[in-house]
């Protein structure tokens, strides 16, 4: 058993290049699918009946199917209704659907924890509905359930390495690329996955960091 | 190209799908056997078996599914063993389960108050006893539903192994669309199937969860 | 004309019966203190007047302007007339104490970032916690929160001030800085009703005592004459119940 990491690395670029797409996707995902999750479970909690209804059927049927079955279904499913999506859109249609529906649960969560006293205040000091939501509940709601979030946007960029199965030029679709050239397969994906572990680490740090500044407004 | 019928699909596909169950199973099961190792382990060992446990759930909890798979996969062709598709995904899948579960018992038990712990010791228990006889039983009551919400995870992850050639549910959905071209019903079945599965027991973990709650 | 006008109030809670008919003018300028037991419904007249609670029967005006609750814009014109305090302060835990206090003159009156905050300054100091402006609400003390939330109401320039057993949560030492502020309000002339368990403070500052039971005003007079001579036998009861 011999190993040669250096056939790997000498790839470097690939894998650099690889791991900027898997952290671009991401970055997108977490804003709209967060964005997402934060409109749906307001919908869900205060909204009419038929639209709790509708984002609770959403949010069940992607909580109970795999992510790469969403993809699958995005990606090849969808051109037959004539919408044609290049890889890279449709990895990020799918991070988003998927991320949004968890999101949604965990906002709202901290929503239902919000003090009714909290609400009454804010309306006798006459805000309006969209005020109160957005300034007085969302804040410390969010900082309530960012660490839940913060371990979703994770699970979901891990998650995304499926992403290269459908040829988005990501990490896993690096490392791939990489052992189809020198069949070192198992040093290629142990590098890859060292990698994932970097960027997860990496992601947690800057989510802790940057949920009070730009968020929640409170360190 | 062969005609297939809407029946023919869904045939197919819950032909397939018995082998995403069997592998849950097998992940559930084993990794169910080895996180509890590992948890002992954790609770009973010095700091370097700690932190060896730490290290193990980062590690699996911090990486991909989908690179474990691969890892599995290519690793054991290293050891100049025959590999199957079939093998290198029962073992990753119990591997990646036993992190998920290790950490999940951990969190039941850290929560079980140290007075516990204490009444136990002083009852002139020893460890496995004060774990047997006092711990365990009430930490079992709170780890039942996040176990149970777990076991759909464990469905969910197998989809995985089609990546590696194993043919379950996704990766007959895949086969399939090949032979149809229909990938919009293929992959709307393929799904409404894996939420057939997971849905009832979603909803068992959450009213478990409830159950929990209400009795507190 | 009065600030306050209410006529024939009926609450309802499902079967119980909660307001049986209240009729109430609130003069500007007034103190109006409102006794009585756990469950005589004063806590829910007080939350009806700025429709925090909804009512059945009767009718309600504030400016005499009739609260009309499936009217938002109507409710929101109204409650910048109405402030309330909370027994709970209900302070907003992630802002600061200035940020509190600010947040609704910017998001309701529009008022801008300097005008704002030296309003919330000049508020801060009159209550006394002029130096608390970039404290956090967890920093303060029950009593502090308290006046935080008083100043916070201010912000709005309301015509009345609805004080719902503010100082009941606080520590007995805490008390007193908190009546203290409501003192000097009611001396600058701001109308208030307020349920209280202080009957001190009610008989020195208030001037009408509203003593209501079993869902009606029972009793309502100025403070010397209702403490001093209480006609029915359930305020005598309940003022002896207090004594002991």
């Amino acid at each position: 058993m011999t190993f040669d990491f250096g056939a790997v690395l000498a790839q470097w670029p690939l894998l650099l290049r690889g791991a900027l797409v898997t952290i671009g996707l991401t970055a997108v995902s977490a804003l709209v699918g967060g964005a997402v999750g934060v409109a749906c479970a307001w919908a869900r909690s205060e909204g009419p009946g038929w639209l709790r209804w509708i984002v609770g059927t959403y949010v069940e049927l992607v909580r109970n199917t795999p992510f790469i079955v969403q993809l699958f279904f995005i990606f090849f499913g969808l051109p037959i209704l004539g919408v044609r999506l290049s890889p890279t859109f449709a990895s990020i249609l799918a991070m988003v659907v998927n991320l949004g529906a968890y999101a949604t649960e965990i906002v709202r969560a901290g929503l239902m924890a919000t003090p009714r006293g909290q609400i009454e205040a804010a309306e006798s000091l006459a805000l309006n509905r969209w005020h109160i939501y957005t300034r007085v509940v969302l804040p410390p709601a969010l900082r309530k359930v960012w660490p839940s979030l913060t371990s979703q946007i994770v699970i979901v960029m891990l998650g995304s390495a499926v992403c290269g199965q459908i040829s988005t030029e990501d990490l896993s679709f690096a490392a791939n690329l990489i052992q189809s050239r020198n069949f070192r397969a198992f040093e290629a994906y142990l590098i890859a996955t060292a990698i994932y572990l970097g960027l997860a680490i990496g992601l947690r740090r800057v989510l802790n960091w940057a949920g009070p500044r730009f968020l929640f407004g409170r360190l | 190209m062969v005609d297939f019928t809407l029946w023919d699909i869904v045939r197919n596909l819950l032909l397939a799908a018995r082998w995403t169950v069997v592998l849950s199973l097998i992940a559930f099961v084993g990794g169910g056997l080895v996180g509890a190792a590992l948890l002992v382990l954790r609770l009973w060992g010095g700091r370097r078996s700690h932190a060896f446990v730490a290290g193990y759930v980062q590690l699996f909890q911090g990486t991909p599914l989908l690179m474990q798979l691969f890892l599995a996969y290519f690793g054991i062709a290293l050891f100049g063993i025959q590999t199957s598709p079939w093998f290198a995904a029962a073992l990753a899948l119990t591997l990646y389960t036993s992190a998920f579960l290790t950490e999940i018992w951990r969190g039941c038990v850290a929560s079980i108050p140290r007075g516990q712990w204490e009444a136990a010791v002083s009852l002139a228990l020893d460890f496995l006893e004060q774990l047997r006889y006092v711990i365990l039983p009430q930490a079992t009551r709170i780890a039942v539903p996040p176990t149970v919400g777990f076991l759909v995870q464990v469905i969910k992850g197998t989809a995985l192994a089609s990546v590696i050639g194993f043919v379950e549910l996704t990766k007959a959905g895949t086969m399939i669309t090949n032979a149809t071209f229909r990938p919009f019903t293929v992959y709307a079945c393929v799904a409404l199937m894996y939420f057939v599965l997971c849905f009832p027991i979603s909803a068992w973990a959450r009213s478990l969860e409830r159950k929990l709650h209400a009795r507190r | 004309m009065p600030v306050v006008e209410i006529r024939g109030l009926r609450k309802r809670f499902g079967s119980n019966e909660v307001l049986k008919g209240i009729d109430l003018d609130v003069e500007p300028g007034e103190v109006i203190a409102i006794i009585g037991k756990s469950g005589s419904g004063k806590s829910t007249l007080l939350r009806c007047i700025n429709g925090l609670e909804t009512f059945d029967e009767g009718s309600l005006t504030v400016d005499g302007k009739p609260l009309l609750h499936d009217d938002r814009a109507a409710m929101r014109a109204l409650r910048q007339r109405v402030g309330m305090i909370f027994q709970s302060f209900n302070l907003f835990p992630h802002l600061t104490v200035g940020g509190n206090v600010m947040l609704a003159p910017e998001l309701v009156k529009k008022r801008g970032q300097p005008a704002g905050a030296q309003q919330a300054r000049l508020l801060l100091a009159r209550v006394g916690l002029a130096e608390k402006f970039d404290a956090w609400p967890d920093q303060l003390s029950g009593g502090q929160q308290q006046r935080v939330a008083i100043a916070r109401s201010l912000a709005m320039e309301p015509a009345v001030m609805l004080c719902d057993e503010i100082t009941s949560a606080l520590d007995p030492e805490l008390v007193g800085e908190v009546l203290r502020v409501v003192e000097g309000l009611a001396k600058d002339g701001m109308t208030l009703l307020m349920v209280t368990h202080e009957m001190n403070f009610a008989r020195k500052v208030a001037s009408r005592v509203v003593f209501m039971h079993a869902g009606k005003i029972h009793e309502m007079a100025p403070p010397d004459e209702l403490f001093g001579a209480p006609k029915t036998p359930e305020l005598r009861q309940f003022l002896s119940a207090l004594h002991n």
